[in-house]
């Protein structure tokens, strides 16, 4: 019978010793603010569209991690979509994007100077501070920090201001993947067997 | 699977993993000596032939150049410069195809060749020992020398290490493995002497170590020339066996030095610098002959040209000039190749121009290089891995890089795959491995990119949001100091002083009272004839100095109490004083009226206090004005309107008083009374006082003609209508003049003629107006809706009344009607709104259960609300009354004159019927006639009157 007690109250020591140092951990190295919303605001592609609904990358990716759906990224693709499903282990979902079928075509801002009247709305609708000028005086985009996200194309009164898409250069252009099992490879496989 | 890398038990060679034994093809090219190549009439040279930042243009289109001028510039630190292949004139600068995989054009130099091959004056240096290595350096920058083996990166970085490093060995690459590429292996056999002078050249710049060249076992002829040359001197030649690829340079310099260059890392980290031998022979042309980089040797091959070998070919020879050079067969082409057969890329275009890197162009028939079979699926025979001279797994990365799984093919070392093709080259699946790298690498690539830009937005995003949030901040902590600000004052002020005010308010009210109630019993006292009335007016007259008094006092307090207050709170105060004062005026003009009418004793005197009242009244509204004036931060719109709206009720109160004159002075001589002239000259005096004060209002409206968005804008000063409202007060004085006289006339009065005479002088008064309105409007055709010239019978006077009615804008009045329609409808919303934010104020009040904080929040509400409806009911206010002095200024009558007008046309047509009604059967033809006739004027005239009424009310917008 003493040998039970005595169990007894081995464990029930433990369990407080236990208890008592897990309480003190989770206080020490508490972790502040919810680690996973950096994870998910990581993966997502950081264009500050809005095409989720969110008024920029951040806020949407609190949004996922309060449990929104994570296929609302136009500009991330189904990569984005994919990753996030990862990462989250949730159900796989394809990428919700109805009228947005060249998303995934980058794209960069550019206004018309000649047409521009110098309104500054665009400027105030840039998330990324991509456009410089003044009042009254022609804006212009500067392309290696515009994202594409077409937020300054609707507040334009005179619609001088264009999406277009951007060219590959030298320095950006890469192969293609070839075609794939059964398909004869692209003549410019210079790779024979002689 | 680890394969010792020491198989060769030899102590000259290491071995390295893998590698494959292709074809050849070298017989096809290595028997001819090198030729020189052809001289085309144009030449391309893209900016880009080499590694880095592309070359700057130093010439123009249109410009000349000479053989060897440097045409463009280094672009930057990793950069080459670019000479003219021969002489001849540049004539364009822009895009051409290029050497690219992608078959994008690139910006080149274009030049048109002159034929006579001019060289500009250059010279090098017979000892290079006597310029210092950074001197060498920058020769070799500045003669555009890039690796020659098929990279292109420039030299002059291969050759510049900094103090720190030092050189183990120095490594000539002549491996050439590659099949069909014969070029080192012919440079060699013919300018081995100038090879080993750039060796030289390169040892001297390194001091390395040791120094070695390694030669495969294929090209004996080469082996022996250069050992022959580099007899006696420290450069060892290692011969390596034939298998590709050992001219790698991971690979030549583990098989030279057993060292191996781990993932991620350059030759330099593991203390060996490696160079082709074309580039060293281009050093030695560059240093010892003064010659830069404008040529290089070139093979062609292939069965698809009948004379194959190597060619000196100038740099930007377009290929299809050398195809062409050497011999080629259209028919037989099918593939054009740049580079070796494994490691080059297939040309769309021929076009496309021989460059620094362009070791090889292969002319290949069908048979040669046939089309690729079909791709099969991967059955994991490993063959690959066997091969890979990185020691990679290519069927994991190909597996990674088909499923688009970037991070993984980058775990199984996706970017230290060399591209060599030994991988695709044993694939029993004819799988292209090597393009399924490259894409891969490119996308990793674009990832990076992207990622990096990516970065960049976020960061971009989280300033703007900060920049935005603390601009946020910054306004609230504005706002918050304005409110505490304003609280603090309010607590400062509203102290001891309040409670002196109301005191002293309700005494001066009481003593008002008391003063009133004795004046209606002295009056009482005098219409019953009782004997103590003048006791009664006495006491009445010592009451009103006490009222006065207490008035005073208050007047004082008020004065005293707002002295710290903000300067809206003494605006609000000098306006309650102004208002008061008025009343003040107001009552004692009344008074001195009632006085006049019942010729009291006293009637002057009350004048003359009426007007010291004025006086003082006036006084107080300049002080008003004054500190309106220095009180810019005064509710909006207030000042800008204010002086125009003081002047014209000034303005209104004046031409009141001068009428009232009027009428007393027509009652008194009416009545014959003595006084008729003092009153008529005090009338006078009265009048020119409001033409002073309407000059003014003139001068004022003239001076503040911005004063658009208030409500309460006065209308545009218009001289016509100035002018007008003249007319019509000088044809109303004109008509009551003449009433009077007629009047005098029929009751026989002495001062008849008199009164005609004064009739006639106001009417030329009024011809006067008239002719200056009628040239006014003359000069102002632009008036809308000017009214027809004055007619030419000035006489009748009904004919004046409508005329200058009917000159009234309607646009004006249509304008008007609606801003007071919008006045009030914000002046019954605001109200509203007041009235419920206060409703709510004392619920909370009543229950209690609210912080303090919140009901000063709700106080502040119902305050602001409630100062709203105020302004609006200004506002309104200001606007009818406005109004109502526009009627005047048009009709030259009251609203209420006109009204009486009115109504006095109606009852006498009224009474006319009724006689007419009864004379009808008694009275004869003749007088019946004259009745009749007289009742037609007077409906005219009542109609005139009527009409006259409507139209004012409508037009200034007061239709209720």
């Amino acid at each position: 019978m003493s040998a039970v007690l005595i169990a007894i109250a081995a464990l029930l020591g433990l369990a407080a010793v236990f208890g008592a140092v897990l309480g003190f951990a989770s206080e020490k190295f508490k972790v502040e603010g919810d680690p996973i919303v950096d994870q998910i605001d990581d993966l997502l592609p950081q264009t500050q569209c809005g095409q989720c609904g969110h008024p920029g990358c951040r806020p949407y990716a609190e949004a996922i991690a309060e449990g929104e759906e994570h296929n609302r990224c136009p500009p991330g693709g189904q990569d984005t979509v994919d990753a996030l499903t990862d990462l989250l282990g949730r159900d796989e979902l394809t990428l919700d994007d109805e009228g947005a079928e060249d998303a995934n075509i980058p794209k960069v801002a550019y206004i018309r100077e000649d047409e521009c009247i110098g309104c500054t709305k665009c400027i105030q609708a840039c998330p990324v501070d991509a456009i410089v000028g003044a009042a009254k005086l022609m804006h212009t985009v500067m392309v290696d920090e515009c994202t594409g996200c077409d937020l300054c194309v609707e507040p334009c009164p005179v619609d001088c201001i264009d999406m277009v898409e951007v060219k590959p250069t030298l320095q950006t252009w890469g192969w293609h993947r070839p075609a794939g099992i059964g398909q004869r490879p692209d003549s410019r496989i210079e790779v024979v067997n002689l | 699977m680890i394969r010792t890398l020491f198989r060769s038990r030899s102590p000259k060679v290491f071995d390295f993993h893998g590698g494959i034994h292709p074809p050849e093809m070298k017989h096809l090219s290595n028997s001819t000596p090198i030729a020189p190549g052809p001289l085309p009439a144009q030449l391309v040279l893209p900016l880009n032939m080499h590694i880095g930042a592309p070359a700057k243009p130093l010439v123009a289109p249109g410009d000349r150049v000479l053989k060897g001028q440097m045409i463009a510039e280094p672009g930057g630190a990793v950069s080459a410069a670019i000479h003219a292949p021969t002489s001849g004139t540049i004539s364009a600068i822009g895009p051409r195809p290029i050497q690219h995989p992608s078959g994008m054009d690139a910006i080149c130099l274009v030049l048109d060749t002159d034929g006579k091959d001019e060289w500009v004056t250059h010279s090098g240096v017979t000892d290079y020992t006597e310029l210092s290595p950074g001197e060498l350096v920058d020769t070799i920058r500045h003669a555009g020398i890039a690796g020659m083996g098929g990279a292109g990166f420039p030299t002059s970085i291969k050759v510049n290490l900094g103090d720190h490093q030092r050189v183990e060995e120095l490594i000539i690459n002549a491996v050439e493995c590659e099949p069909y590429i014969t070029a080192d292996d012919r440079l060699m056999r013919e300018h081995a002497d100038e090879i080993i002078t750039g060796i030289h050249i390169l040892q001297y710049l390194l001091n390395p170590r040791r120094t070695l060249i390694g030669i495969e076992d294929n090209k004996p002829e080469a082996i022996s020339a250069i050992k022959r040359a580099c007899k006696g001197c420290d450069i060892e030649v290692r011969v390596v066996p034939t298998k590709y690829p050992s001219g790698g340079e991971k690979q030549i310099i583990q098989l030279l030095t057993g060292k191996e260059v781990q993932s991620g890392q350059l030759p330099a980290h593991v203390g060996v610098v490696c160079q082709n031998v074309g580039t060293a022979h281009a050093i030695k042309r560059a240093v010892v002959d003064g010659q830069p980089l404008i040529s290089r040797v070139t093979t062609l091959t292939g069965d698809g040209v009948a004379r194959p070998g190597n060619y000196e070919v100038l740099l930007g020879t377009p290929v299809r000039d050398l195809l062409s050079h050497g011999g080629v067969n259209p028919d037989a082409l099918e593939r054009l190749v740049m580079g070796g057969p494994m490691m080059g890329f297939t040309l769309h275009n021929p076009a496309v121009p021989v460059v620094k890197t362009t070791n090889c162009i292969i002319a290949a028939t069908p048979e040669e290089l046939p089309e690729p079979p079909e791709e099969q699926p991967c059955i994991r025979c490993g063959s690959c891995a066997e091969v890979c001279p990185a020691n990679l797994l290519p069927q994991q990365l190909y597996w990674h890089a088909k499923n688009d799984d970037l991070e993984k093919a980058q775990h199984h070392n996706l970017m230290d795959c060399i591209e060599c093709g030994a991988c695709a080259y044993v694939c029993p699946s004819h799988i292209p491995l090597v393009q399924y790298y490259r894409y891969a690498k490119g996308a990793v690539r674009q990832q990076a990119a992207d990622q990096l830009k990516a970065d960049k937005a976020r960061e971009r995003f989280e300033a703007r949001q900060a920049r935005i949030d603390a601009e946020k901040a910054e306004k609230e902590a504005r706002r918050q100091a304005r409110l505490e600000a304003n609280r603090k004052k309010k607590t400062d002020t509203a102290a001891a002083p309040a409670v002196d005010t109301a005191a002293l308010k309700q005494a001066s009210l009481e003593a008002s009272k008391a003063y009133k109630a004795a004046v209606k019993a002295a009056k009482e006292a005098e219409a019953n004839e009782a004997e103590n009335s003048a006791e009664l007016k006495a006491e009445a007259e010592r009451l009103k100095a006490v009222a006065d008094k207490a008035k005073a006092a208050v007047r004082d307090a008020k004065n005293a109490a707002p002295a710290a207050a903000p300067a809206e709170d003494r605006v609000a105060t000098l306006k309650k004083q102004v208002g008061d004062a008025s009343s003040a005026y107001k009552n004692a003009v009344k008074a001195a009226k009632e006085a006049e009418a019942n010729g009291d004793d006293n009637a002057a005197e009350l004048r003359a206090s009426a007007d010291t009242l004025k006086a003082e009244a006036d006084k107080l509204k300049a002080e008003l004005r004054e500190a309106k004036a220095n009180a810019p931060a005064a509710p909006a719109a207030a000042p800008q309107v204010d002086p125009v709206a003081e002047l014209k009720q000034k303005v209104g109160e004046a031409s009141s008083a001068y009428k009232a004159a009027v009428k007393a002075a027509k009652e008194a001589e009416a009545n014959g009374d003595d006084n008729a002239a003092e009153l008529r000259a005090s009338a006078d005096t009265l009048k020119a006082e409001a033409d002073t004060l309407k000059a003014e209002l003139r001068e004022a409206k003239a001076n503040a003609p911005a004063a658009t968005p208030a409500p309460a804008t006065p209308p545009p000063a218009d001289p016509l209508v100035e002018l007008k409202a003249k007319v019509g007060e000088a044809s109303a004085a004109y008509k009551a003049a003449v009433k009077a006289a007629k009047e005098a006339e029929e009751n026989r009065a002495e001062n008849a003629a008199a009164l005609r005479a004064e009739a006639d002088k106001l009417k030329a008064d009024a011809d006067h107006w008239k002719a200056e309105l009628r040239e006014a409007k003359a000069s102002a055709p632009a008036t809308p809706k000017a009214a027809p010239a004055t007619t030419d019978q000035p006489r009748i006077p009904e004919a004046t009344a409508p005329q200058s009615l009917a000159a009234v804008d309607p646009e004006e009045a249509a304008k008007r009607q609606k801003r007071l329609k919008g006045l009030k409808t914000a002046y019954n919303m605001a109200h509203k709104q007041y009235k419920e934010a206060h409703a709510a104020l004392e619920r909370a009040e009543r229950k209690e259960d609210v912080t303090a904080d919140e009901l000063n929040d709700m106080q502040r509400r119902v305050d602001k609300l409630k100062n709203k409806a105020d302004i609006a009911r200004d506002a309104l206010d200001a606007l009818v009354e406005e109004a109502k002095a526009d009627i005047r200024a048009h009709t030259g009558k009251d609203l209420k004159t006109l009204k009486l007008e009115a109504a006095r046309a109606e009852s006498a047509l009224a009474d006319k019927a009724i006689e007419l009604q009864r004379l009808r059967d008694s009275s004869s033809e003749e007088s019946l006639e004259a009745l009749n006739s007289e009742l037609k004027a007077l409906e005219a005239e009542a109609q005139i009157a009527r009409k006259a009424l409507k139209q004012a009310v409508e037009e200034q917008g007061l239709v209720e």
